[in-house]
């Protein structure tokens, strides 16, 4: 650590009268009557329910809500006496999003811009960059490239950002919110000896408590409307206001919500036989509802990698395996190809109905990529992933040759952005897309689905259960894009499963999710595998794991 | 799905080209590109082009090196070059005639002009492009030539973003595939996938703005005077590489003045 040059600056004093917030349109206030102070250098912890508008408060205190025409906002906010606005360099703001935290291509220019705009002299930039980056553990050159860094990287850059210009007051909007276990306890780490060496005063909105109970001193916890119900210290709150705080969906130590397990019914891993070049369409003897157990998709020798070989090449390779087949030819296997850099390679694995199987590791170990291999949304650098005819059902044994409508109602692959997946404007159409799209190619061709051509009737059914197993049926005619972040991904989740998929690849399905949301999630899943869907999970969640009693495969080591 | 490496937008930068400084490899590309668009005859954009081909060779960005990087451009020019000459009323002797497209030596030539036109006009704002650090053009920009701050970081913010989205699509792509998408067929299957596509990353990309904007306002930027952290530096190379410019630039008009083919385009 370089010894710091100036004098520590000491925390700010913070004020709040009688503060409101009401977002022009909505029925309700989301803030009312928060009058509180917070003294120099105290450290606060923030809960409240999902859309209790802790993130509005905190905007509020940094200076940068959207308020443009002076509707929402009542009340007084001060920051050491005076408007935020107005208290320019003395407070330090954190999102969650790491993407948007960076500025810069290079770190150390990243980290020096708040210093140029605050108008510090050139030659104490550099110094005080370098003691920023020192401070956040985060030992890289400064010309590193900012693309190249993990999110737990982008957020404890953010972080070395925000010191820099020697913040007396920290305010932190979920900051480990996009950030894996570990990535957060280092940023955790790196704000508890930045804010306890300073004495700056901090207000941290997070929903996992046990990572910050060591660091606060304080807590407040909102209600459903946006008062204060709990204000007080640390250990104290936390015990009074736990019952509240599960309701609510926050990760209180020591809980992980209750979830029925999963029945695990059938053979166990010795399923049937089953040929896997068997195209000629002999109907499977165990019939539409294989056993569990039953070994749906495998892969030998598996290695993986985000380089893809060029498209026209994918499209040969494609045109010539189907022709293969056709023929009753076996498949080529992927060969050992250097330029493809797999992330992860020798991998074997099975699949089972009605089984979990996560994929763990740490990151950068190719569990997404593998994920996405798995899908047939991307092609193996070697080795083989094969369907069993139980999965294939009438389609080339091999998930990478199917099509987009071969693919949906086979394997479903839930992303970690719900955003990315959502394709129409309203909540209902989303759930109906992959059924109608099933339709349309049953109509086309009379090509061999899972027990038949499912009628408009049945999907019709399904989706009303899924509106109504997920809580959505009011928002039916939402537009996907205006859900709040639990929503968003219990409509991503019951999107794919509208198609009836056998197996179901989900990519951190939890992550960043709050109990309730985990929950409903759990539930659904343990439905799917008693339903006997395979389901596949790259996540960090040991509670998940755990709930869906699924067998772990760990990549790298 | 949630890292993913963001592709180097402009290939790497290295070479004596990358070293020198931004804004004289800017007025340098302008200083070319003006005589160029102001002179209409093949021999001076001729010449300046061979210029920039040996001032580009002799840096390390052989005509191979620049084919590979640069060929749609190539592309573009040889089209407009066609079209001009299956177009042009030029006459001269006929030298093909297919139904109604007839080709003489006059409209081959006019043909030419414009093919090379576009490939000397392209050449210095792409050099520029693969061989600076947007970063170091942005401090060149405000700080030597004086644009407004302001102004410049803020492109300068939306450029890093640029390159996120470019990751971004693929990763769409791939999101939406596994929903089945883009099952519709013919060029209108395609071009609604590709507008679903296109809307999704604009709503992702009009967030991202806002956190942006909220971020860089969080960090003091927007109001007051600010300082530099990093001075932008001249050496011996800009020395070079501008007395290279101006030579290609006087070379090029001095060769056709004195062959007398000089013609400005209003002429």
């Amino acid at each position: 650590m370089t010894p710091r040059a100036d004098p520590a600056p000491t925390g700010v004093a913070v004020g709040l009268e009688n503060f409101g917030w009401h977002y022009p349109g909505r029925q309700d206030p989301s803030l009312t009557g928060i009058s509180t102070t917070i003294a120099p250098g105290e450290r606060v912890l923030l809960l409240g329910p999902s859309g209790a508008g802790k993130s509005t408060l905190l905007q509020a205190l940094a200076g940068v809500e959207q308020d443009p025409d002076g509707q929402s906002g009542s009340g007084r906010v001060t920051v050491d006496g005076v408007d935020p606005r107005d208290a320019r360099g003395v407070v330090g703001f954190m999102h969650q999003d790491p993407e948007t935290q960076v500025i810069l291509s290079r770190v150390g220019d990243d980290v020096a811009f708040g210093l140029e705009n605050l108008a510090v002299p050139r030659e104490q930039i550099w110094p005080r960059v370098r003691q920023a980056l020192d401070r956040v553990d985060l030992q890289l050159p400064l010309e590193h490239p900012t693309t190249a860094l993990s999110g737990g990287q982008k957020q404890r850059l953010a972080l070395a950002g925000v010191m820099a210009m020697r913040p007396r007051l920290l305010l932190l909007d979920e900051p480990t919110a996009s950030v894996d276990h570990d990535g957060a306890r280092q940023l955790c780490a790196a704000v508890a000896g930045a804010v306890r060496a300073d004495g700056i005063t901090m207000v941290v909105v997070e929903h996992r408590v046990a990572l910050w109970e060591p660091v606060v001193e304080r807590v407040i916890v909102l209600d459903d409307h946006g008062r204060v119900a709990f204000d007080g210290p640390t250990r104290q709150t936390l015990h009074d206001a736990r019952e509240l705080l599960q309701e609510q969906g926050t990760w209180v130590p020591g809980w992980v919500p209750t979830t029925r397990p999963p029945a695990r019914t059938g053979a166990g891993p010795a399923g049937p036989e089953t040929s896997p070049r068997d195209h000629a369409g002999a109907p499977d003897p165990a019939g539409s509802t294989p056993g569990a157990g039953e070994v749906l998709l495998s892969a030998r020798g598996l290695a993986v990698s985000r380089v893809q070989p060029p498209r026209r090449a994918i499209a040969r390779r494609r045109r010539r395996a189907l022709r293969a087949w056709r023929h009753g030819e076996p498949l080529p296997e992927a060969g050992p190809d250097a330029q493809l850099r797999p992330v992860a390679a020798g991998i074997d694995l099975d699949v089972r109905a009605g089984r979990a199987l996560a994929v763990t590791g740490v990151n950068g170990a190719g569990k997404s990529t593998l994920a996405l291999t798995l899908a047939g949304l991307l092609v193996p650098a070697e080795g083989s992933v094969r369907a069993a005819e139980a999965l294939a059902a009438g389609a080339a044994p091999d998930p990478s040759l199917w099509d987009g409508g071969e693919l949906v109602s086979r394997v479903g692959t839930v992303f970690q952005h719900p955003e990315h997946q959502f394709l129409r404007p309203t909540v209902r159409e989303e759930l109906e897309f992959g059924p109608r799209q099933l339709r349309r190619r049953a109509g086309r061709s009379s090509a061999r689905t899972r027990g038949g051509t499912p009628s408009e009737a049945d999907d019709a059914a399904r989706v009303a259960d899924l509106l109504r197993r997920l809580r959505l049926a009011d928002l039916a005619d939402a537009n996907p894009f205006t859900l709040s972040g639990g929503q968003k991904r219990r409509l991503s989740v019951a999107t794919v499963l509208a198609a009836a998929p056998r197996v179901l690849i989900l990519d951190e399905p939890t992550f960043g999710q709050d109990a309730r949301t985990w929950r409903e999630l759990v539930d659904l899943l343990v439905a799917e595998l008693d339903r006997g869907t395979a389901v596949v999970a790259v996540t960090h969640d040991r509670d998940l794991i755990a709930a869906l009693e699924a067998e772990e495969l760990r990549l790298g080591t | 799905m949630s890292t993913t490496t963001a592709p180097t937008m402009f290939g790497p930068r290295s070479g004596l080209l990358a070293r020198a400084n931004p804004v004289v490899k800017l007025l340098g590309a302008l200083l070319i590109t003006l005589v160029i668009v102001l002179s209409a005859d093949p021999v001076t954009n001729g010449v300046a082009l061979a210029g920039q081909l040996v001032l580009l060779a002799g840096v390390g960005l052989g005509p191979w090196r620049l084919l590979t990087r640069l060929w749609p451009v190539v592309l573009a020019a040889l089209v407009s070059g066609w079209g001009t000459a299956m177009l042009s009323d030029a006459g001269g002797p006929v030298l093909l005639h297919l139904g109604w497209i007839t080709i003489t030596t006059g409209s081959l030539g006019a043909g030419a002009a414009i093919a090379l036109r576009g490939l000397a006009i392209a050449l210095p704002g792409i050099t520029v492009l693969l061989t600076t650090d947007p970063t170091d053009l942005a401090d060149g920009l405000a700080q030597t030539l004086g644009l407004p701050a302001r102004f410049v970081l803020a492109a300068l913010a939306a450029m890093r973003l640029v390159e996120v989205m470019i990751t971004e699509w693929s990763v769409l792509a791939a999101a939406r595939r596994a929903r089945g998408a883009g099952g519709g067929r013919g060029p209108w299957g395609v071009l609604v996938e590709f507008g679903g596509q296109a809307f999704t990353l604009l709503v992702q990309s009009l967030r991202r703005a806002t956190r942006l904007a909220m971020t860089m306002e969080a960090r003091g930027f927007g109001a007051g005077p600010r300082t530099w952290a990093r001075t932008p530096h001249y050496g011996r190379v800009d020395v070079l590489v501008g007395v290279a410019v101006v030579a290609i630039a006087a070379g090029a008009l001095a060769v056709s003045l004195a062959l007398g083919t000089h013609r400005f385009i209003w002429q």
